[in-house]
C-alpha cells in the first residue's frame, strides 16, 4: 500500500486568530482525481494555497511522496496550479507564457517546442504559440494556463475554482475534457470547487468541507447515497428531512408513518430521516404507503418537481409523470432509499461561570453571549437565596461563585427575531436546512458560538438576528467543580 | 437633446479661451522670435548660433548629463521603496508612503535651503563636490515623482502573476525579473518623464546653492534678462523638440498599461 501520494496530517490554518481551517487530514493516491468541495469561505481554497505552497501551515504537515514539503517555496514543490483567475501574463505571448515553467528549467530550446505544442495540443489550442494573451476568449485563457500548468509534468495539478467562470455550456465541455486529461496524463489531480455538481461528475474521491472542516470524504456514491451528516445531505443534491424516531429493529416513525428502514439504531432514538426526491413513487392513494396532496408540479426538462403536503410536511418528489395540483396521491418509499443520521443531542449546550449577584434573591451567571440571574434552586434543589447569601435545604451556607454551570435549550423552543437586541443572543445566520415543516437555523453568535433554532419564516444567510429563548425554557445544571484548575 | 450638445460646447469656450492665450498665443510668440532676428527678419542665424557656440552645446551637454543621473538614481532610490511598499504586508501603505511624498508639501526653495545649510555643515565648503551636491539636491526634490507611478503601476500588478510565477519554478529573483519588472514598465517610464525633463530645466536648484547658470533652463532666463528674445526662444524651441521626442517614446510604452493588468 505504497501507493499514497500526498498526505496532510493534522493541519491547522489561523488568519488574524480566526480559525479557517482544522484538524485537515487526508491521504492522496496517486493518480487520483480529488475534489475539495463546500460552500465559499469553508476553507477549500486555503488548503489548496497550503498544498501550492502560497500559505504555510499554523499546525501540521504535508508529506509528498514521503517527504515533508510543509515548508517549502511554491517553486521548490512538483506541484503548478491552474488559477481561478488564469493569471496569465500579460506581457507574454501564448508560446512565453506555457513555456515559462520550462524556460526555468534550462532545457534546450527544441525541447521547449515540442513540449509547448504537445502542451497546445492536449488543450485543443494547436498554432496559438504567437498569439497575445488579450486576444483569447475566456474558455481559451482556461485552456492556456491548464497548458501552463501541465507541460511542466507536475506530480500534483491543482485546479482552484478554474471553471467557475465559464459559461454553463462551456463549462460541461471543460469537465469533460479535464477528465480525459486526468486519464490521458496519469497525474493527480486536486480540484476545488463549491458546485457540487462538478464535484460528482468528476471526482473519484470528494471531500466536503463546511466550515473549516472536513464533513465526510468517500467517492461521489457515498456522498451522495451515504451522507455522514444532515450538512452534506442538504449541500449535496436536493433532500427531504424528517425528524423521527426509532420504533424498533429496522423500524422508524417519520411523517406520521411508520417505515421499514435498513439503518439501525436503538429503539426510541431520535433520528433525521433524509430521502432524495428522486427515492419516493408516487403511486394511487390507496397503496401508498402514506399519502398527500399535491400543490405544485413543475417541469424541469427530464423529470417534474411534484411538492406534496402531507400532513404538516411538505415533500419534493422527482418523478417522471405529470401530476394535477390539488389531486391526491400516495407515496412509497423503499426501506434502503432511507437514510438515518443520529439526531445531534449535543447541540445548544453551553457552559458559563457564576459571578457576583446583581441582585439580591438570585445568582448570576455569565455565558460567553449572554447573562442570567436565576433561581438557585434550580442549580441546587431546595437552595435558597437570602440578603446575597445562597443557603441549601438544610440551611448551610454554600458558595456558588466561581462554580460552572450548563445551559441547554431546545431549538424548537426558541424564536429568531429580526430585532436582534430583542433576542437574548444576537448573531448572523450561519447556515440552515429544511427539516420537516420548518427551516433548522445555525446561528453563530459574535464569540463563535452556535445556536441552533427552528423557525419556520425563511431567512438568509448572513442575516443578523436575535434569538429568543424563553426564561423557563432553559435549563440549567450546576457541573462538577474542577479537581485541580489551571 | 440638442440643447445639450450646444451648452456643452459652450462650456468648452472657457477653457478654449485659456489654451489660446496661455499655451497657443505664448508658443507662436516663442517660434515668431526664434526665427527672426534683432530686425525682425525671418532668419536661421539663431539656430546657427546655438550649434556653433560651445557654451550653448556645453550647456546642453551638461543639463543632459544632470538630468540622465538624476533619473537614474532616482529610479534607483524610488523603485525598491515603490516595491517594499507596495508588496509588502504592511496594513498601513497610504501612511508609509506619506511619509515619502511628504516632503513635496513643503515649498521646494525652503527644501533646498535646508539641504543646502546641511551639506554646508558636512562639507564646509559647497564648492568642492559641485556636481555630486547638484546631483543629491535634484535627486532629493524629484524622488517622490518617481516613487508615486511606480508604487501605483506595482499596486496594479496581480499578485496572482506572482504566485503563478513562483508556482511555475520562479524564485524571488526570476519572479522580479520576469514578471514584475517588465509589468512595471509603464510606471517607470512615466516617472522617468516626470524626473529627467523637468530635472533638464530645473535652474532654481543651481540658482540657489551655486549662483550658477550653467543649465539650460537658466541659459534660458539669462538670454531673456538680457532682453535677448531670439536666442532665448531658440533654446525653447529645442527644448520644446527634446521633450516632444521623449514623450513620444514614452507614450508607446505608456499606451500599453491597459495590458499590464492580469487577465482574467
Amino acid at each position: 500500500m505504497n501507493d499514497t501520494l500526498i498526505e496532510f496530517k493534522n493541519i491547522k490554518k489561523v488568519f488574524d486568530d480566526t480559525v479557517v481551517v482544522e484538524d485537515f487530514n487526508l491521504e492522496v493516491k496517486k493518480g487520483e482525481f480529488v475534489t475539495l468541495l463546500g460552500p465559499s469561505g469553508c476553507g477549500k481554497t486555503t488548503m489548496l494555497r497550503i498544498l501550492g505552497g502560497f500559505e504555510l501551515p499554523t499546525e501540521g504537515t504535508i508529506m509528498l511522496d514521503g517527504k515533508d514539503i510543509s515548508m517549502l517555496p511554491p517553486n521548490k514543490r512538483p506541484i503548478n496550479t491552474v488559477f481561478q483567475k488564469y493569471a496569465l501574463f500579460p506581457h507574454l505571448n501564448v508560446y512565453d507564457n506555457v513555456a515559462f515553467g520550462l524556460k526555468l528549467k534550462g532545457i534546450s530550446k527544441k525541447e521547449q517546442d515540442e513540449k509547448v505544442k504537445k502542451a497546445l495540443e492536449l488543450v485543443d489550442l494547436e498554432g496559438f504559440e504567437k498569439r497575445a494573451i488579450h486576444t483569447l476568449s475566456g474558455g481559451q485563457q482556461q485552456r492556456i494556463a491548464i497548458a501552463r500548468a501541465v507541460v511542466n509534468e507536475p506530480e500534483v495539478l491543482l485546479l482552484d475554482e478554474s471553471l467557475s467562470a465559464l459559461d454553463y455550456k462551456m463549462r460541461k465541455e471543460m469537465q469533460v475534457e479535464l477528465k480525459n486529461m486526468h486519464k490521458k496524463l496519469g497525474i493527480t489531480f486536486i480540484f476545488v470547487t463549491h458546485d457540487q455538481e462538478e464535484a460528482l461528475t468528476m471526482s473519484d474521491k470528494i471531500v466536503v468541507m463546511a466550515d473549516g472542516e472536513i464533513q465526510q470524504i468517500g467517492t461521489p456514491e457515498e456522498i451522495y447515497n451515504e451522507p455522514k451528516n444532515l450538512f452534506v445531505a442538504d449541500f449535496i443534491g436536493e433532500s427531504n428531512i424528517f425528524k423521527g424516531t426509532m420504533l424498533g429493529y429496522h423500524k422508524v416513525r417519520f411523517c406520521g408513518t411508520e417505515f421499514d428502514c435498513v439503518d439501525d439504531y436503538a429503539k426510541d432514538m431520535v433520528i433525521d430521516a433524509i430521502i432524495r426526491p428522486e427515492d419516493i413513487v408516487i403511486t394511487e392513494e390507496s397503496k401508498g404507503q402514506f399519502t398527500g396532496e399535491v400543490i405544485s408540479c413543475d417541469f424541469k426538462g427530464t423529470f417534474y418537481i411534484v411538492v406534496v403536503q402531507a400532513g404538516k410536511n411538505e415533500i419534493e418528489i422527482h418523478s417522471l409523470n405529470n401530476y394535477a395540483i390539488g389531486s391526491k396521491v400516495g407515496m412509497c418509499i423503499e426501506p434502503d432509499n432511507i437514510h438515518l443520521i443520529p439526531y445531534d443531542s449535543s447541540i445548544n449546550h453551553y457552559e458559563g461561570k457564576v459571578t457576583v449577584a446583581k441582585v439580591e434573591d438570585k445568582v448570576h451567571v455569565e455565558f460567553d453571549d449572554f447573562e442570567v440571574d436565576i433561581d438557585p434552586a434550580i442549580l441546587v434543589p431546595g437552595a435558597v437565596m437570602e440578603d446575597w447569601e445562597v443557603t441549601d435545604a438544610e440551611g448551610n451556607s454554600i458558595d456558588l461563585f466561581g462554580r460552572r454551570v450548563e445551559a441547554s435549550f431546545i431549538p424548537s423552543e426558541a424564536d429568531l427575531t429580526d430585532d436582534a437586541e430583542q433576542g437574548l443572543i444576537q448573531g448572523n445566520i450561519f447556515s440552515f436546512i429544511y427539516v420537516d415543516d420548518h427551516y433548522r437555523y445555525t446561528v453563530r453568535s459574535k464569540s463563535e458560538e452556535d445556536y441552533v433554532v427552528n423557525d419556520e419564516d425563511l431567512w438568509n444567510q448572513e442575516d443578523y438576528v436575535g434569538v429568543i429563548i424563553p426564561e423557563d425554557k432553559i435549563s440549567y445544571r450546576l457541573l462538577e467543580e474542577k479537581e485541580d484548575e489551571e | 437633446m440638442k440643447n445639450r450638445t450646444l451648452s456643452r460646447k459652450q462650456l468648452a469656450i472657457p477653457y478654449a479661451i485659456f489654451l489660446l492665450l496661455f499655451v497657443v498665443l505664448p508658443l507662436l510668440v516663442v517660434i515668431y522670435y526664434g526665427f527672426t532676428d534683432k530686425a525682425g527678419n525671418v532668419s536661421f542665424d539663431n539656430f546657427i548660433n546655438f550649434f556653433k557656440n560651445g557654451k550653448t552645446i556645453g550647456t546642453l551637454v551638461y543639463s543632459l548629463a544632470i538630468a540622465l543621473l538624476t533619473t537614474i538614481f532616482s529610479l534607483l532610490l524610488a523603485y525598491p521603496v515603490a516595491l517594499i511598499i507596495a508588496k509588502g504586508a504592511y496594513s498601513q501603505k497610504a501612511k508609509i508612503l506619506m511619509i515619502f511624498v511628504l516632503p513635496m508639501w513643503i515649498n521646494f526653495t525652503l527644501r533646498i535651503t535646508a539641504l543646502k545649510e546641511i551639506l554646508t555643515l558636512i562639507e564646509g565648503n559647497l564648492a568642492h563636490y559641485q556636481f555630486f551636491n547638484t546631483i543629491l539636491c535634484m535627486v532629493y526634490d524629484f524622488l517622490p515623482f518617481m516613487i508615486m507611478p511606480i508604487y501605483n503601476s506595482l499596486t496594479k500588478l496581480d499578485n496572482g502573476l506572482i504566485e503563478a510565477a513562483s508556482d511555475l519554478g520562479a524564485n524571488k529573483f526570476q519572479v522580479f525579473v520576469k514578471v514584475i519588472l517588465p509589468l512595471s514598465v509603464p510606471g517607470i517610464v512615466s516617472g522617468v518623464t516626470m524626473v529627467f525633463l523637468p530635472s533638464m530645466t530645473n535652474y532654481v536648484v543651481l540658482d540657489m546653492i551655486y549662483n550658477s547658470t550653467y543649465i539650460m533652463g537658466s541659459l534660458i532666463g539669462s538670454y531673456f534678462s538680457a532682453y535677448d528674445w531670439n536666442n532665448g526662444s531658440v533654446i525653447s524651441i529645442i527644448l520644446l523638440m527634446i521633450i516632444l521626442g521623449i514623450t513620444m517614446i514614452s507614450n508607446k510604452y505608456t499606451d500599453s498599461e491597459g495590458k499590464t493588468e492580469a487577465v482574467r
